[in-house]
């Protein structure tokens, strides 16, 4: 029974991937990808990797949906235009080709994997203990892995910068996108009252119980910018200047505290990093607290894109 | 056959068809829409091979697991950028095109804002 709901789950992504590709209109493109990345979602689930369920519905669904969305409408009037310089026949047959090649090899490595299947799972199991987190995936990213996150972190900030960049001289330092107005009596004011309050508690709740249980910043983080999406595109709030001081130490304190802790443990431990004996749970838990609004800022931002207006418009 | 080798396989066939409309699609955005496809096929084929290595109690092997929520998070930074570029392309030039041929067209654009 549940081999035949995994084999329509595949069936189902796969259609919905060829329709995101053939589709004619780029607005159903972007609603189709929507659908799939929820679809991927219940994949992820079969998978048993729960964390990584949440972080895929809320960004891969969610936040890259709305951006294509979004920016779809923004581009309609391009849209003709780009259609009109269509690809010919025989590239068309060529770039199939390439791609048929491309996932037959990959599909021929997935049919020769070693078994059993290398893995990391019992070194995590032993060490999970001096950590004193539960969740085996926290203590990958803050206490195994934690230059990786802190690499990530960083890069987002680095995206948001580059992001930023791309305003014209006249408006750098105001405020990004267009200002949206909505129906105050329409659908997406109601939604974006509504659901606000109960969206917050969630993010809040999937972060708190991340240190234990699947969830953590990440995904906590995502829930919260798109709880501010929701309210800043029905009108109810504008966008900051991002020339804003408080805005930019929102931003780089999450990276800053966990550097802070990385060095603490160079000089305290031996080892950049390395947390000292008894201190893992209340200092991973530290970093946790300081990057959630970090994040939760820079995704929001990174949706919002570069400066168009300035301060005053 | 198993959920990680069917969902694996699900994987390199997704990997193809977003590698496709990434070579034909001429509107940018489509383009990153596919690029997005690929990603979530690679994404997908790490994810069945760290269910493989479930061991330990644990129901898969949480080291891919966790590079895979950063890989998540950066494929989406990495869109929004993709996005930002296209935005201002359109605002400065009133085109997206990235054909070759273009650029004095565009040029004549830019002039007249």
């Amino acid at each position: 029974m549940i081999e035949l709901l995994n084999a329509g789950v595949a069936v189902l992504i796969l259609a919905l991937a060829i329709f995101i590709i053939l589709a004619r209109e780029l607005f159903a493109a972007g609603v189709a990808f929507v659908a799939y990345g929820l679809l991927i979602t219940l994949l992820w689930v079969q998978l048993h990797g729960a964390d990584v369920a949440l972080i895929e519905a809320a960004i891969g669904g969610g936040l890259t949906g709305a951006l294509v969305i979004g920016t779809a409408r923004r581009l309609r009037a391009s849209e003709a235009l780009a259609c009109a310089a269509r690809v010919s026949m025989p590239a068309r047959v060529i770039a199939a080709l390439v791609a048929g090649t491309v996932a037959a090899a990959l599909a021929a490595c997935v049919l020769a994997l070693p078994d059993p299947a290398p893995t990391l799972a019992p070194q995590v199991a032993v060490n999970i203990a001096p950590t004193g987190v539960g969740n085996p995936i926290t203590a990958v990213l803050l206490a195994f892995r934690a230059m990786d996150t802190l690499l990530e972190a960083i890069v987002l900030i680095f995206a948001l910068i580059a992001v930023w960049s791309l305003a014209p001289d006249s408006v750098w330092g105001g405020r990004p996108g267009p200002r949206h107005q909505a129906d105050p009596h329409g659908i997406l004011a109601y939604v974006a009252r509504i659901l606000p309050p109960i969206g917050i508690i969630i993010g809040i709740y999937i972060f708190w119980a991340g240190a234990d249980h699947p969830g953590g910043k990440f995904q906590g983080a995502t829930i919260l910018a798109a709880m501010w999406l929701l309210v800043a595109w029905a009108g109810f709030i504008d966008a900051p200047p991002i020339n804003r001081k408080w805005l930019r130490l929102v931003l780089i304190t999450g990276p800053l505290v966990f550097v802070a802790i990385g060095l603490l443990g160079a000089v305290s431990a031996g080892a950049f990093f390395a947390f000292p004996e008894g201190y893992g749970k209340p200092l991973i838990l530290a970093i946790e607290w300081a990057l959630m609004p970090s994040l939760a800022l820079t995704l929001a931002l990174l949706m919002a894109g570069a400066p168009q207006r300035t301060a005053s418009q | 056959m198993s959920a990680p080798t069917l969902f694996g396989l699900c994987a390199a066939l997704l990997v193809g068809v977003g590698l496709f409309g990434v070579i034909v699609h001429p509107h940018p955005l489509r383009k990153i829409l596919a690029f997005n496809v690929v990603g979530s096929g690679v994404f997908v084929l790490m994810g069945a091979i760290a269910r493989r290595g479930a061991a330990a109690g644990l129901s898969g092997d949480p080291v891919p697991q966790a590079l895979l929520i950063t890989g998540i998070v950066v494929a989406f930074a990495a869109t929004a950028l993709a996005v930002a570029l296209l935005v201002r392309l359109f605002e400065a030039t009133g085109s997206i095109t990235l054909s070759a041929d273009a650029p004095a067209q565009a040029q004549g654009d830019a002039d007249d804002l």
